[in-house]
């Protein structure tokens, strides 16, 4: 078996053995509407998350994630307060997120600045414009974002597939397309990989770099969008830390952060881990949010180690 | 011959303005001259300093006082940053060293062993990143983001061993360091003196420095040449835990109550930015704390400016956004370049 997938495999036994001890803790927890839940409620995060990992596997940085998913929102509420329709609103802060993303590539690229320094201005800009219009919580009431919440797949069992959980498994396939499938794919992997060696192979350096931070801005903004519309509104505190959350989930998935190895699949079941740790907590219900925060601390600890060691006894590429 | 004149006083005199401009220091001193300018427009007030029951008032010395807490993140993130790590957890430090002073002071403790726990707390959160970094060998922006993610959670767990969301807690000692003052001075700027002395006598008077920036610059170099490169890494993460954990106990005693969900948090940007801004590299090798600070006092004199020049604190993040991104624009020589060019063409 190819090595490259065991960090992905790794992932996924991660996932099942903490999804059975909810059910060996719980009853009702091993049900498909559980699951269907975690995926409804993650679909957001784990969709700006799959943009995050391009950006890691070329061995960069994106912090403008979670400003992005508040700023979405707080656009697209006021617009439909201003009776846009909510789809095409959408489908304009999709393409704000692709062009601001592309504009922090191309100031990283040409500008020589490390992508943290200009991600976070990013971050800064983004939340301020959440400020600037306005600083309450904006309701959606169009009846097309009402029918949207309520469509649904049924699965086997009681549960059933949201529609925020199936964009982001279309988002999930394409993105899966992109980076295994295409030549830009490809020079993202060999950027990540090694820098100096894929500028000598001739990998278009600036174009892939704008490519990559601009798919980042795309699925940040197509995150924030779904998140407008599973909970109906725009609040200028929404996604406020997500950038990190995205982080942890696409290292969960077996990304490295040097870059250059990975797989686009893995953040699913990252963002998946992060989600059932919640789930669990709010399913005993007598311990608090701090041990939230803890346990992901652990398990990404955990994670991190485990990584570690499969890549040294591997001879896979170390840190730099 | 006039002409002739005119060309070597010419060259020299270039020369002369490359080498300010060329100069690291010249683009933070230039972007705070800017802010300082465009508030003595706005308020004419800005720069009045009086003296109110035996202390300084004015907007000056509060960019200095409020800039403390910043400033002591940034020494220990400048030399961090000097060994090509980052510390994303000093917001998570402070958070448990707040939670921590106010358990023990509930505990019962004497005042000047609270502090030293809360210290020894602070060194020990340092530790466990330099062991992540410098032992498991994991890349310091996610081995730091691990104390990041779980610290806020510690504290409030702290919170929890004496039951209180919330507490407040009330020390002499403690606030006389915080928002007390010596004479007309504020004690944390005494403080923060002290603790950049003491650090800069270290890096720039002990060969340490230049261990650190030769780590930084060439893990395997410095090796090869005999650094014991994992024991300077871990001075380092012990270095920013130190300064953090003085912020911790700066911030908690000024608001008198351990909140770990909102204590310092951001301070971590607002750190590395100042490093950044100061012309500090994050690939490291290079440790500037003057320049530091003064990427501090931009970042802060602008807060303060926004704040007091009437627009609404909605706009102090887009307009703080929008400063940086200039600031880090003019410092890249590659925009530099193709400005001047497009300036020579237009001209000719």
């Amino acid at each position: 078996m190819n090595e490259k997938y065991l960090p992905l495999l790794a992932t996924i036994a991660v996932f099942v053995a903490l999804f059975l001890v909810g059910g060996f803790l719980y009853n009702n927890f091993l049900t498909t509407l559980v699951l269907g839940d975690i995926l409804a409620d993650n679909a957001f995060i784990i969709t700006a998350a799959i943009g995050t990992t391009f950006v890691i596997l070329s061995g960069g940085i994106d912090l403008s994630v979670g400003s992005m998913i508040g700023f979405v929102g707080v656009v697209i509420a006021n617009l439909d307060l201003a009776r846009w329709h909510p789809l095409v609103s959408a489908a304009m802060m999709v393409a704000f997120g692709l062009i601001f993303g592309a504009l922090q590539g191309l100031i990283i690229d040409f500008c020589e600045i490390q992508p943290f320094i200009v991600t976070l201005a990013g971050l800064f800009l983004l939340r301020g414009g959440c400020f600037m219009i306005n600083l309450d919580s904006v309701p959606i009431h169009h009846p097309f974002v009402a029918w949207y919440s309520g469509l649904s797949i049924p699965l086997p069992g009681d549960g059933e597939l949201h529609s925020s959980a199936v964009v982001m498994l279309i988002a999930l396939i394409a993105a899966i397309a992109i980076a295994h499938f295409t030549r830009f794919g490809a020079n993202v992997y060999a950027i990540g990989g090694d820098r100096t060696s894929a500028t000598l192979m001739g990998v278009p350096m600036r174009r892939t770099m704008v490519g990559i931070y601009a798919l980042g801005g795309f699925f940040s903004a197509l995150g924030g969008v779904i998140y407008a519309f599973y909970t109906s509104s725009g609040y200028p505190l929404a996604g406020t830390g997500n950038e990190l959350t995205a982080i942890a989930s696409v290292v969960l998935g077996g990304t490295m952060l040097t870059g250059g190895i990975g797989m686009v699949a893995g953040t699913l079941f990252g963002g998946m881990i992060l989600g059932l740790i919640a789930t669990i907590i709010d399913f005993n219900g007598s311990l608090n949010g701090a041990w939230i925060m803890i346990i992901s601390g652990v398990l990404l600890f955990i994670f991190i180690v485990m990584q570690r060691s499969l890549v040294g006894s591997l001879r896979l590429r170390g840190a730099s | 011959m006039k002409h002739s004149a005119d060309i070597q006083a010419e060259t020299p005199s270039f020369s002369w303005l490359r080498a300010i401009f060329g100069h690291r220091a010249v683009w933070p001193i230039v972007a705070l001259a800017l802010i300082f300018i465009v508030d003595g427009v706005i308020s004419p007030g800005f720069f009045h300093i009086r003296i109110v029951e035996g202390r300084l008032f004015g907007n000056l010395i509060d960019i200095l006082y409020r800039a403390v807490p910043t400033a002591l993140v940034a020494l220990g993130m400048a030399a961090v940053i000097g060994t090509k790590g980052i510390d994303l957890s000093v917001g998570s430090i402070i958070a448990i060293v707040g939670a921590v002073i106010t358990w023990r002071i509930h505990a019962g403790d004497p005042h000047w062993l609270v502090l030293l726990i809360a210290l020894g707390a602070a060194l020990l959160c340092g530790l466990w990143n330099g062991f992540l970094v410098a032992v498991l060998d994991i890349q310091p922006i996610i081995a730091t983001l691990i104390l990041m993610t779980s610290g806020r959670g510690i504290g409030l767990m702290i919170n929890l061993l004496y039951g209180g969301t919330n507490p407040s807690f009330t020390s002499p000692l403690l606030q006389g360091l915080s928002v007390g003052h010596i004479g007309l001075i504020p004690t944390r700027l005494i403080l923060f003196a002290a603790i950049f002395f003491l650090l800069w006598l270290a890096i720039r008077r002990t060969a340490f420095g230049l261990f650190l920036e030769s780590v930084g610059g060439n893990a395997g170099a410095a090796k090869i040449v005999g650094i014991n490169a994992r024991l300077i890494i871990y001075a380092a993460y012990l270095i920013s835990g130190f300064c953090s954990g003085w912020a911790g106990i700066v911030l908690a005693a000024d608001t008198h109550t351990s909140d770990p969900v909102s204590i310092g948090l951001y301070i971590e940007l607002d750190a590395i930015l100042a490093v950044v801004i100061g012309g500090g590299s994050l690939s490291g090798g290079r440790v500037y704390l003057g320049m530091t600070i003064l990427g501090v006092l931009v970042i802060q004199a602008l807060t303060t400016s926004i704040l007091t020049s009437g627009l609404p604190p909605e706009y102090n993040l887009v307009v703080k956004a929008i400063v940086v991104i200039i600031v880090l624009l003019l410092q890249s020589t590659n925009l530099r370049a193709a400005l001047y060019n497009a300036f020579a063409r237009t001209k000719r």
